[in-house]
Formats: C-alpha cells, structure tokens, sequence
C-alpha cells in the first residue's frame, strides 16, 4: 500500500483543458473518493494515475516512485473497469487465479492466494462453480477479487457501479468499503454520485471544469462547503440558498433576508450589497409558530424518518427537512427559523464562501 | 382516467407461483406503488394488468368493465419500463408523434402535433424535439419514454422501475416532476418499485408486496408508523428499523406475548456522556449520520445530526425516546400497546 502524491497536475487535449494545475494528495489506505458532474476532469485524473493517459505536465508519485512518464503495466496499480468481464467458460477459482498465472507465480503461492481472497470475499464456499450460474453480486465479488489478488499498491475505480440498478448498488457500495475496511486498500474511486461518494469516502475531493474545488472528509465537504458548487452539488435536497440585500461590516451576525433579519455565524469580513447568497440547509430550517418570515407549504414528501416540506414565500422556493413527528399540511401558512449557527454566506459573483467562525471552529461545531 | 382491480388472480411460471390470490384496488386518479424485493411479483402484477401475461384464475376489471380476456391493445393502457426504449433513429418528436401515429388511432397531422408539443412541454424536454433520441441524458430519455405513454392519455399508466437505472440526483429531480404530473392529469398510476423512498415520495397508497401477495396496503405514514406486522415494520425505513429482544435496554419492554421489540434508527438518541454500548460504525449521510452501536451482543442503528462527534470504539449510552417503541407478538403481529404512548 502507498501514498499517491499529484503534483501540479496538467491535462490538455489540444485547445481543450482536462484538468488543471492540480495538487491532490491521497493518504496511504485512504478510500479517496473523485466527485464530480460528468466533463470535469475525475476521469482523466483517474487514467493519469493509472498510466492509461500521460500527463501534459505535473507529477504522479506512488508511495516514494515517480511514476509521472511510466507504463501502465510498471505501475503496481489494479484498474477496476465499469463493466466487470469474466471469463464465462472458467470456474470462480480460474478467474481469481487468473491474474497471478499470467505473471508466472508458483502453483502453491496461487492457491493460497486465490482461497484467501475468496474469503476475504465470502466466495470460499463457490470456488470451483463456473461463473456462468453466479448470482449478479457473486460476479461482482469474484471480478473484484480479480483485482484484489495481486495485492498492488492502489486500486482505481471508474464508476465501478454506474452500470447496477438502484438496490444492488447501495448493497455493492456497502461490500465496497467493507472490504475496503479488512484490506486497508489505498482506493481512488471516481464517481458523479454524492450518495456513493458521502457514505463511502474517507476523502471526497469536490471537481468541477478540470478543478479540484475542494477536498476534505465527508462531513467537513458537507457542512463547511467553500463555494456555491460545491454547496449545491452535495446534499440531497440541495442547500437553500437565498439572495441576501444589503451591505455587511466585518463581525456581523445577521443578514437581511427577504425583510428580515436572519442569524449566521460572525462574518470576518465585509460583504458589498447586493452581491451576496445566504445559504442554509434543509435539516437546518425550521417549522415555527412565531417568526417574521413566513411562507405556503406547497408539498410535504414524508420520508419515514423525516419529512421534506416545500415552501414559497418571499424568500423564494425553500426545502426544509424535519422529523416526522410534526404535522404538516400543504396550503399551510407557517414560519420559518434557520439554524444561523450553520449558515454560510458566499459571494454571488466569485462563488467563494466568505470567511466566518464556521470555518474555524474545529470539525465539529 | 379509471381504477384497476385485481380480483384473486394467480399467476404461476413452472414451480414458481408468481401472484398468490392477488387482491389490488387502485383508485380512479391514485397513485399507487407497490413495492416489494426482487421475485414478490412486482412485474407479474403490471404485466397481468397490461395484459401481457394472463392469470390462471382471477379476475382484472378496468373502469368497471372486465378485461380478463382482452389483448393488451384492447385495454387502454400505458407501459413505460425500466429501459428507455426509445427509437434511436427518430427524433423526440417522431417518439413522442410515434403511438399517435399507429394505424388504429390515425390521429390528423395537427392533433398529432399539438399533443407533441403539450406534453413535450409538461415534461420540459420542449426544447429538445428535434434532437436525436440518442443524443440525450439519461434523465431526458426516460422522460421521452414517460411523454410516449402520456400522449396517449389512456385508462391507466403501468410503470415498472422506471427511474431505477438513473443516478440519485436525476431520480430525486424525475420523481417530483413525476408526482406533479401525475396531480395534474390526475392520472391513475400502479407504479412498482424495490426502492422505498421513491415509494413514500410517489405514492397515495403503498401496497407491500411479499410472494404473490399483500402483506398491507396504505399510506406511507400509515405503513411507517403501524405497520400490521414485523415484516411491514422492516419494510419501510433506512436504515431499517432496529429488532430487538424484550429489557435489552431498560423502559425497553412491551405488554404481555411481547417477543420483539421494534426502535426506529431515528428513535435511538446517544448519549455522549454515557456507556452500556461501543460506537462500531459511522457512516456519514451529510445531513445525518447513521451509527451502528453495540449493545450487550446485539448491534443497532442510531440515527443522529450530521454534526455529531463520534469515533468507533468510544462508549455510549443508548436512550430511546419514550413513546417510540413497537412492540410484536409471537406471530410478527403488532401489539397494541397499553401504556398510552403514540403509536
């Protein structure tokens, strides 16, 4: 297992840029997660890595190696592919085996090998069964022992579940990180989907247009989020965010919001008019009885645990997600409170966060 | 618009029995969704409706006339699948023009043109019509194939997972455009689905479909707060709901033939200062955060604030909150309790 350092990173197709100048550090057994929409670079990042695309500029290390201008073949790196191939006409143990035989390993080395990543997989017990009759999870689990017998220093994985319906794909993403957790694998794992990224990444780095925008663990990405992108593509529903009017000095703790004042954390610097958003989360707005901001229930999606309201008011459309003890009808007229304490203001123009306390106080405030 | 009824169909393929005496009634402009795993009969139950397949014995009555015996062409519905099916050498238009077009309905040109372009604009995929079928999203190809049974207008939409081979931004997005719809045509939908949260978010009526039948029917949060049975009960939930045995935990007890206790991850609070449990696991959610805890040999969910601070192996007091609890008897039936809490 190795630390994967990149290193101004540069990829450029002609006139086209893939990604940008980039610096990403992915720590030794990590689960580092690539998120991004599709076009914005996480793909030609991932080949970089692997050998599979060279870079116009930059530098890849793998553990203490610079492998920048190496063969794909003389990097210790396993690529596990969006469609997973088996050879149909070999068992379980044939396929596993298979990867080693090509480069010569002996016979007994094989075969403890191939029984210990079988288990390591919950596959033991269908060794010597074709592929052909296995369940759709078993092929999965049995190409990804493919990948995991030659024990390399890294895996990549390019949307490893893109391709698998809805419930098998939460069930995969659990197996993933599990096993994950046994072999303490350095991953980089690319995908376009938060829900995969949040619940799997140790580190999720945030791209958008070749960039990396911001990377940090999940809960730091999701409550500390830097800039509007990144605000509005994590989270499901998506963080509320509503222009906030006039001017602020360094240290303020209130905004004005559709008429009225709202709470946020202590602003460390000023904030021209008119050229600001107030961002709140849904599980951070309120259902309230008192409060100078109202606004119309237009849906209620109950969700078991929580329920997800939609209101219009002055403050434009807003989602909020409380728990489900709380009874509410659409054509409801009600008021809101936002949880200022977890507001963050951004400038409308550069997309930035501006600073605040949020972003100092330690993780978890 | 018209309800559907399924009257004790039975449905077998060789050694499997498919519908088991199948019951269903779906209201004329409801939403109804059944849901249930792979192999409950999800698909069976549309295909019989469809008229794809035919029962062995039952009844199917649409908009009160029997159609047992009638040809899929003959009933008046909509399928759209799970795969787009599209035409891929056709524009959206011509898709969307497509079953107006069949020789059986010959519709004229301007209808046919006026249609297209309502629903294309319902759906908002307006200004894509003279694109290529292929040359679309994900999202935007299973919208065609939506609009494809809309144009129609018929009795009764069938949907068989029709969201499930988009990712979760796009489904999220389709299924409130889906729900709005489906207000504003009022239109009759039996939708199935293996995934519960576009269950409670799409329907009027879940029916919890287990081995050919019903094991309840109802709204979401008639489901999700009295489930008829254990089974229900771990139907509905994410993560689902914690069972366990009587007194694991103290205030954790049921009244009399109480064999198992049911807590809602949402109803477990931790107590960050307390033990008697081990945090083993932590997966983040963002807005929340589900805790797999350790308790005397058994493990169960707690879902907290995604704010929360937490590490594995750090001890924790578990407290449910009072009131949460079910409790089921020896046959998985709910209890009614007696202590006076809320249900």
């Amino acid at each position: 297992m190795a630390e994967i350092n990149l290193r101004r990173l540069r990829k450029a197709f002609d006139d086209f840029v893939a990604v940008e100048d980039t610096d990403l550090t992915v720590p030794n057994g990590a689960f580092f997660v690539l998120l991004g929409p599709s076009g914005c670079g996480k793909t030609t990042t991932l080949r970089m890595i692997a050998g599979l695309e060279l870079p116009t500029s930059g530098e890849i290390r793998l553990g203490s190696e610079d492998v920048t201008f190496k063969r794909a073949r003389e990097r210790d790196i396993a690529f596990v592919f969006q469609l997973f191939a088996l050879y149909p006409h070999m068992t379980v143990r044939g396929n596993i085996a298979f990867p080693l035989r090509t480069q010569g390993t002996p016979r007994a080395e094989i075969r403890r090998r191939v029984e210990e990543t079988a288990r390591l997989l919950r596959i033991d017990h269908l060794l010597d069964r074709p592929v052909g009759g296995l369940a759709g999870g078993d092929r999965q689990r049995v190409a990804l022992g493919r990948a995991i017998v030659r024990r390399p220093l890294a895996f990549l994985m390019d949307e490893p579940l893109g391709t698998l319906d809805a419930a098998f794909r939460e069930l995969m993403c659990e197996e993933l990180k599990a096993l994950h957790d046994r072999i303490g694998a350095t991953t980089v794992y690319v995908t376009h989907d938060q829900v995969e990224a949040m619940a799997m990444g140790d580190v999720v780095a945030v791209m958008n247009a070749g960039r990396v925008l911001q990377s940090g663990p999940p809960h730091e990405i999701y409550h500390r989020p830097r800039s509007l992108f990144v605000a509005s593509f994590i989270g499901s529903p998506a963080m509320n965010l509503v222009d906030a009017e006039g001017g602020l000095e360094p240290g303020a703790a209130q905004v004005r919001v559709a008429g009225t004042e709202q709470p946020m954390p202590r602003l460390r610097t000023a904030a021209e008019p008119g050229a600001h958003v107030y961002g709140v989360r849904p599980e951070h707005v309120a259902l309230v009885d008192e409060s100078a901001l109202r606004a119309e229930v237009v849906a209620v999606d109950y969700l078991g645990a929580r329920q997800v309201v939609t209101l219009d008011g002055p403050a434009g459309r807003l989602r909020a997600k409380i728990g489900n003890g709380q009874r509410v009808d659409v054509g409801e007229r009600v008021g809101l409170a936002f949880d200022g304490a977890k507001a963050i203001l951004f400038d409308a123009r550069s997309g930035n966060a501006l600073p605040s306390t949020l972003f100092e106080a330690d993780h978890h405030g | 618009m018209a309800e559907l009824r399924l009257e004790a169909a039975y449905k077998r393929f060789g050694e499997t029995t498919a519908l088991d005496g199948l019951d269903l009634d779906v209201a004329d402009g409801e939403f109804f969704v059944l849901l249930g795993p792979t192999g409950a009969g999800k698909t069976t139950t549309l295909r019989v409706a469809a008229g794809l397949e035919k029962p062995e014995a039952g009844r199917v009555r649409l908009g009160g006339l029997d159609v047992t015996a009638l040809p899929p062409a003959a009933r008046d519905v909509a399928f759209v699948f799970q795969q787009y099916s599209l035409y891929p050498h056709l524009s959206v238009y011509d898709n969307l023009a497509f079953p107006l077009r069949s020789p059986v309905r010959r519709s004229d040109r301007a209808t046919v043109d006026a249609r297209v372009r309502e629903v294309a604009g319902r759906l908002r995929i307006d200004s894509k019509l003279r694109n290529r079928a292929t040359r679309l999203s994900g999202g935007e190809m299973q919208r065609v194939a939506i609009g494809r049974a809309l144009v129609r207008a018929p009795a009764l939409f069938l949907m068989d997972e029709p969201l499930s081979s988009l990712d979760a931004k796009l489904r999220e997005e389709l299924r409130i455009e889906l729900k709005r719809l489906q207000r504003e045509l009022g239109a009759t939908i039996l939708y199935v689905t293996h995934d519960q949260v576009e269950a409670m978010t799409l329907a009027d009526r879940i029916g919890l479909l287990e081995q050919g039948r019903l094991l309840q029917v109802g709204t979401p949060r008639d489901i999700y707060t009295r489930p008829a049975t254990i089974e229900a009960a771990a139907r509905l939930g994410s993560p689902p709901i914690n069972l366990l045995p009587p007194n694991l935990l103290p205030g954790l007890a049921g009244p009399a033939g109480t064999e198992r206790i049911g807590l809602r991850p949402e109803d477990v609070e931790l107590d960050l200062a307390g033990d008697g449990a081990e945090v083993v696991q932590i997966e983040h959610l963002g807005a929340e955060t589900v805790v797999r805890v350790r308790c005397r040999n058994h493990e169960l969910h707690a879902l907290v604030p995604g704010e929360t601070v937490l590490t594995p192996g750090s001890s924790v007091g578990i407290a449910p909150i009072p009131g949460a609890l079910m409790a089921f008897g020896s046959a998985g039936e709910r209890l009614e309790r007696t202590d006076g809490g809320a249900p």
